[in-house]
């Protein structure tokens, strides 16, 4: 359990989030410079917020009425760094050893299981120059968990590494942090990573959480601009509610109907590329006829940027397809009328 | 060139490796030291300590030698202190050689120190914080290994500049055979006197084992600071 509000100025921002874990992993979605590594560290200890509180298992790491600031080493917090953050000086088994106290022998003992575990075995006298971006990671993994820490924090694991050995290093991963019970709190700006991890995630936006909770709630009901956006939404348009049921795109110039009520602080509509749908029949509901105003072919999708045929000074459109249900030739040719499914229609405010 | 071998007096370069090595290695340790406790303080303070700690770099030597008299003149309060209380007495001693090179030879090593101590990725210090090691451990066993090519280079030069040491020595511990006279003060002192060959033995012998050191730095440096980048 980790119980934290963090309150820090710094580089033209304020940082003002506050959260609370309940085991597992809980993730932190944010763009670039949004204030979540600073979060960890402030966690971790490495940083101190200007105000605020932390208490982890009931134990305060950080008061400031009371003036309590638990220092780095006594937080029991294993951090993993972006860059690994290995000692260049040291070999593997040096690395793994320095934070081991005790007989040599014992020492020796604990990281030759390390090794055996993390599959190091024939990498112990190399440094961590002489290794690759995956091996790192494991080194410093295998070297955080020797310390024996009751949370673990992992500030954008994946962004240094290809993304060939991504994925199997995510699995690798998730894996070894099955085994792991305590509170693991995971920082990075993909949301495919925070998908795949986490139980629970808090979205940053600016140095502030903008929604908390479930991970695939937030998915599937992001309920903010910021949420939306952050998880991959990127059709937002502002609105002027006509009904209950009934609401017009501003930005798109179409009248929709929604499977759900529109409240008083519903403010935009929001749909992914991928929920809308070609038809041919212009009568159905919510439909909207098009006209091309770009694509873009990558490996698994074609990505469209469609208009509203009607007004072309209405905003673009993305329309995406992945590329396995059609064959290459289909993909040239552009359906006249694209549908906006009501249940697929997010309510943002 | 034979005859002058076998009278020359050899205690100037015995005084000189001897004042130079225990300068060097004052300077070592202080420099680091004071290289660690600088990059703690604020902008403000860290600009001023280090103007003071760099000033015997960029003064002419018989200013800090000046000031070194002004300190440790036993007709002065602190030296005269210093000699009741602690049997110390630094002018015209060779403690005092030591001194005059300690002042001079100090900012090179203290400014490679903190150099090479800047350099040092941030996020190291922090791993170590996680990793539940002390300050102390963090600091001899990561940040100075990661610095050692800088501090290599420091401790190098600092015993260059040691060993040649004349201006502040001279006005402090003065030009006493045997005594206080290093290679640098005898090479003074054979000129005045008009004995160009002693004093041209002597300056081969200084240049000789000024090129030894900075010719063995570059090796040291080659092999250790090799960054792969091939910037020719």
């Amino acid at each position: 359990m980790l119980n934290a509000k963090i309150v820090k100025k710094f580089h033209g921002f304020n940082l003002d989030v506050e959260f609370e874990t309940d085991g597992g992993c809980m993730g932190i979605l944010g763009a670039s410079g949004c204030g979540k590594s600073m979060t960890l560290k402030c966690v971790a200890g490495i940083e101190k917020p200007d105000s605020g509180r932390i208490v982890h298992n009931g134990k305060v790491l950080f008061d400031s009425e009371k003036g309590i600031n638990l220092p780095a080493r006594e937080r029991h917090v294993g951090y993993l760094f972006q860059n690994y953050a290995l000692f260049p000086t040291m070999t593997v088994e040096d690395n793994l050893k320095i934070s081991l106290t005790g007989k040599d022998k014992e020492k020796q003992i604990q990281i030759s299981e390390q090794i055996g575990r993390f599959q190091l075995q024939g990498l112990e006298k190399r440094y961590p120059s002489q290794l690759s971006g995956g091996q790192q990671q494991r080194v410093a993994l295998a070297r955080m968990l020797l310390c024996k820490p009751e949370m673990i924090l992992l500030d954008e694991p994946f962004t240094a590494l290809d993304g060939f050995l991504k994925d199997t290093l995510q699995l690798e991963m998730l894996e070894l942090l099955k085994d792991f019970n305590g509170d693991v709190l995971f920082v990075s700006h993909s949301r495919d990573e925070i998908y795949r991890f986490c139980d629970r995630m808090i979205l940053l936006s600016n140095g502030e959480s903008v929604v908390e909770g479930l991970t695939k709630d937030i998915f599937r009901k992001p309920l903010k601009v910021e949420a939306a956006r952050l998880t991959g939404c990127k059709n937002i348009s502002p609105i002027e509610r006509i009904s209950e049921y009934e609401l017009y795109a501003l930005d798109w110039n179409i009248k929709l109907k929604t499977a759900e009520p529109i409240g008083d602080s519903t403010q935009y509509i929001g749909i992914r590329g991928h929920n809308l749908i070609p038809v041919n029949n212009p009568e159905e509901e919510n439909t909207m006829k098009i006209s091309l105003a770009g694509s873009a072919h990558t490996t698994f999708q074609q990505q469209y940027l469609v208009q509203n045929a009607s007004k072309l000074s209405s905003s673009k459109i993305w329309w995406i397809r992945e590329k396995k249900e059609y064959e290459a030739k289909e993909m040239e040719t552009i359906p006249l009328y694209l549908k906006f499914p009501k249940e697929d229609l997010l309510l943002l405010s | 060139m034979g005859e002058l071998l076998k009278t020359i007096d050899w205690s100037p370069l015995y005084l000189s490796l001897k004042t130079g090595i225990v300068a060097t290695v004052l300077t070592f340790f202080l420099g680091i030291g004071a290289a660690r406790q600088i990059m703690k303080l604020n902008n403000t303070a860290k600009a001023i300590a280090d103007g003071i700690l760099t000033l015997p770099l960029v003064l002419p030597p018989t200013v800090a030698g000046f000031f070194l008299l002004l300190i440790f003149s036993l007709r002065r309060p602190f030296g005269r202190y210093l000699l009741e209380n602690f049997d110390i007495k630094l002018v015209q001693t060779w403690p005092g050689c030591v001194m005059a090179a300690f002042v001079i030879a100090f900012p090179l090593m203290y400014r490679n120190a903190r150099a090479a101590f800047e350099q040092v990725d941030v996020t190291m210090i922090q791993a170590g914080r996680t990793l539940g090691l002390s300050e102390r451990k963090i600091f001899w066993k990561i940040v100075v290994p990661i610095a050692a090519p800088g501090l290599a280079s420091g401790t190098v030069l600092s015993f260059a500049r040691a060993i040649g040491e004349y201006g502040a020595t001279t006005m402090l511990a003065g030009n006493i055979l045997g005594k206080t006279r290093t290679v640098s003060v005898a090479i003074a002192t054979e000129v005045t006197a008009g004995n160009w060959d002693t004093a041209g033995f002597w300056v081969l012998v200084i240049v000789l084992l000024s090129f030894f050191i900075v010719a063995s730095m570059n090796i040291i440096a080659g092999k250790n600071m090799n960054n792969g980048s091939g910037w020719a």
